[in-house]
């Protein structure tokens, strides 16, 4: 979820894609009596390569277009998803069995597994994904393309790979989380909607293109929601984040952590 | 003269329906410097990002060391010996310099080479290694020109391309990366194609100049040549004959139109 920010452009549709990596995964083991984490690698691979087809026939076409044909693009494409799973999943609520049982307590703090399991998931991926951008060749080129796709042209860095390659991995990284969630929000055609929308909301609250503002951004979403739900009345927790988000744009427009680029001439 | 590295043949390049370069021929012989003056919009631009594959040419071809390379991408141009600094420097801003300068070898394979070649670079700039850990994006403007140059070197160019490496830089700098450029020329022997508006410093530096107008070449010759010639001088290095300013200024035509 957080690579978009970095690359400046705004998939809506990734909360789709991380609903199909969770349907994927639900499959492979309820159907297919799969392992988890067999099931878990395979939703990962599909849905990746999934990303890399979507960008090499439909999104390639609309580089170069206004930044608001992107984003009503991917609006689109992420309707389309979600009707197809409906279409072919029905819209039951289903649950992923996940080896993760039982409780850990840590300092008088209990956590059941679950959870454990998306936290430290997160962890592990955000620190993997920090390392890829910036200690590998293609890593940094990938930030160099998204940075200025002319001079990366120039530089001889393969461009078009290098953007199925983004899709790819945001797609596959999408999938992962959707399967870490899956216990939490259960799996159904909608989960990746609500998802996407506080992703977005702790994205644009931490500064877009920031990895840590994303980050607290997200923390603090939650922290509110959690507050909201408790003190204010039913409706407005979950409206109260995006007016949080609303003021700290109204005072701050970067976002928390953001950083405004200035160019020089 | 031996036979030219890079060949430009009658090329016309087209943004839409506007023709930007209209039938422009010129050759550039290995190991030397040759640049094509020109003022805004001539299309000296167009010409350079043409070459180098960014874009298409309808009509004439480009031959580098006697292949035809229009309509090639510029990844694989850039494979061949081209590297292009284009104007307005065009660094990557959020990346640190050394990371910037890694991603102008990101075609090469031989990491050792990398290495020397930025010691090498890092000995033609100082300044560059001292910033080396900053973001691309914090530098001064000389020091990004520093930087986008030192980029285009780390592929180990048998030509570089420099689009008004001059622009938006104070004249003593201007002069240190002119210094820079013929030595870049004369000890890695990489030829050079330098497209320019600041024709005074051009001229000094190249041996051979093309002057382009409104996507035409409207003259060639050495650069020798080309300072003494009055519509140069006039128009270019705006040199004008004394007590004829206001009154002579109407009547005078290029001799060339």
């Amino acid at each position: 979820m957080l690579i978009y920010k970095a690359t400046e452009l705004v998939n809506f549709a990734q909360g789709d894609l991380l609903m199909l990596g969770a349907f994927v995964a639900y499959m492979s083991v309820a159907w297919w009596k799969l392992d988890y984490w067999v099931a878990f690698l395979i939703a990962v691979v599909v849905v990746g390569a999934f990303g890399a087809l979507l960008d090499a026939v439909v999104l390639r076409r609309v580089i170069g277009q206004p930044q608001f044909a992107v984003v009503m693009l991917t609006i689109g494409l992420g309707a389309m998803f979600r009707t197809f799973a409906s279409v072919t999943w029905g819209s039951e609520i289903y649950t992923l069995p996940t080896p993760f049982g039982g409780v850990t307590t840590i300092g008088g703090v209990t956590l059941s597994h679950q959870y454990l399991s998306i936290i430290v998931g997160t962890l592990l991926l955000c620190g993997a994904l920090y390392v890829f951008f910036t200690h590998t060749r293609i890593g940094v080129a990938m930030q160099a393309t998204s940075q200025n796709q002319l001079a990366a042209y120039y530089m001889g860095i393969p461009v078009k790979l290098i953007f199925s390659l983004i899709w790819a991995i945001s797609a596959g990284v999408s999938a992962v989380a959707g399967i870490l969630l899956s216990p939490v929000t259960l799996i159904d055609t909608n989960m990746g909607l609500a998802v996407a929308f506080k992703a977005f909301a702790a994205a644009v609250l931490g500064g877009f293109g920031s990895i840590p503002g994303a980050l607290v951004g997200g923390i603090i979403i939650g922290l509110i929601e959690l507050y909201a739900g408790a003190t204010l009345s039913e409706g407005l927790k979950n409206t109260a984040p995006y007016i949080v988000m609303l003021v700290v744009l109204a005072i701050r427009p970067q976002g928390l952590f953001g950083t405004l680029a200035r160019k020089k001439v | 003269m031996a036979e030219p590295i890079l060949k430009v043949a009658n090329i016309e390049t087209y943004y839409g329906p506007i023709m930007a370069i209209r039938g422009v021929s010129f050759e550039v012989p290995e190991g030397g410097i040759v640049t094509i003056l020109g003022s805004n919009g001539a299309g000296k631009t167009t010409v350079l990002k043409t070459i180098c594959g960014v874009m298409d040419p309808q009509k004439g071809s480009v031959v580098f060391q006697g292949r035809e390379i229009q309509r090639m991408d510029p990844d694989k141009v850039m494979r061949l010996g081209i590297s292009h600094v284009p104007e307005g420097r065009e660094v990557f801003p959020f990346l640190t310099v050394r990371e910037n300068l890694r991603m102008g070898a990101f075609t090469r394979r031989d990491s050792d080479g990398v290495a020397q070649d930025l010691e090498a670079v890092f000995g033609y700039f100082p300044v560059l290694r001292e910033r080396a850990d900053q973001r691309a994006g914090s530098l001064s403007g000389g020091e990004q020109q520093m930087l986008a140059i030192s980029r285009a070197l780390m592929a180990r160019p048998k030509v570089m391309l420099l689009d008004e490496p001059s622009l938006g830089l104070s004249p003593k700098l201007v002069k240190d990366i002119f210094d820079i450029i013929v030595r870049i020329n004369r000890e890695r022997g990489v030829t050079i194609l330098l497209v320019e508006q600041n024709a005074n410093m051009a001229l000094q530096t190249a041996d051979y100049g093309y002057v382009l107008e409104v996507g035409r070449i409207v003259m060639a010759d050495t650069c020798e040549r080309l300072v003494e010639k009055e519509d140069i001088k006039e128009f270019y290095l705006g040199i004008k004959e004394q007590g004829a300013r206001g009154q002579r200024r109407w009547k005078k035509r290029k001799t060339w139109r």
